[in-house]
């Protein structure tokens, strides 16, 4: 198989991702553009580990490594969003924005956010 | 041994793709397809489900480059395990059944405009580094065995210190979303 194939899948399905990150205003939905990432790093291991024929698979070895990171982001960025969620009523992330830098706006747009929960 | 490589060579060209390459063209633009939409679609849910078919699709691409025991270990945690905790995330946060509106937020365009330049770099790059390059996919690369015999004899200590990070998370995402007590 040519290894063009492989690498070009995973250089789109990585900017792909990277426009999710960019675009997208609910959190959940941004963890998932991260995830498409991870999976494009992923290929690229898996293909050349595959094409270099490595003893010791590195590759695959490290992509197992990343899948179980993946996880671990995944369970603890959920956490985050949810803890966020319970107290400021939102899981938008252009309206969390009190640790910004000097942005006035920020802080009008949180206390907006929490009028509406309570 | 010339005359071995030069058959070689006239079996491999843009031209004359082998079936295991249409396949993975085929499932390739099946996988960018379901991408495209998981970070486009204004339905929250179809996004999470879009990214069950990216993610299933690329344990066949998986599966086509040999590496079967990756390919189950994807449909296992990302199909079966990530998506599922995503979905709990939506629900838990109240997301709308339905299209809604707002959930791109106003600088689409300027991450469109940084995406499509990532893209062009980056294929133009990889198209130019790699094209003369194939992959025997004569011997199987990636079965079980041959896993499991490198993991346990070669990675033994970045998998002990994985399972340490693992019960580090474990522990703080239930310290994260415990709730307290309220004062009296």
């Amino acid at each position: 198989m040519h290894l063009v194939f492989p690498a070009v899948l995973a250089a789109l399905l990585f900017c792909v991702g990277l426009y999710g990150v960019l675009a997208r205003r609910n959190a959940v939905l941004m963890l998932m553009s991260v995830e498409l990432m991870l999976n494009a790093v992923n290929l690229n291991l898996v293909a050349f580990d595959v094409w270099l024929r490595d003893t010791l698979h590195a590759g695959q070895a490290l992509t197992l490594f990343t899948i179980t990171v993946a996880a671990a982001e995944i369970g603890l960025g959920l956490a985050i969003v949810l803890l966020i969620f319970r107290n400021r009523g939102t899981a938008d992330i252009d309206r969390v924005g009190r640790l910004a830098d000097g942005d006035e706006k920020a802080g009008v747009d949180e206390t907006e956010a929490e009028t509406t929960v309570g | 041994m010339n005359l071995a490589v030069t058959a070689l060579d006239s079996t491999r060209g843009f031209l004359s793709p082998s079936g295991a390459e249409i396949v993975f063209v085929l499932v390739g633009l099946a996988v960018l397809g379901a991408a495209l939409l998981t970070v486009t679609t204004k339905q929250l849910v179809h996004a999470a489900l879009w990214l069950v078919v990216a993610l299933g699709g690329l344990a066949i691409e998986y599966l086509l480059l040999t590496a079967e025991f990756i390919a189950w270990v994807q449909v296992l945690i990302y199909v079966g395990a990530v998506v599922v905790l995503v979905l709990f995330g939506l629900m838990l946060t109240r997301a709308p059944i339905g299209v809604s509106p707002d959930a791109d937020s106003g600088n689409r365009w300027i991450a469109l405009g940084v995406a499509l330049a990532a893209a062009a770099t980056l294929v133009t790059l990889v198209v130019d580094a790699f094209r003369s390059t194939w992959i025997d996919l004569g011997t199987v690369a990636g079965s079980t065995k041959a896993n499991g015999v490198t993991l346990f004899r070669y990675w033994v200590l970045p998998f002990e210190a994985l399972s340490v990070l693992l019960l580090a998370a474990l522990v703080g995402a239930i310290v994260l979303s415990r709730r307290e007590k309220k004062e009296p």
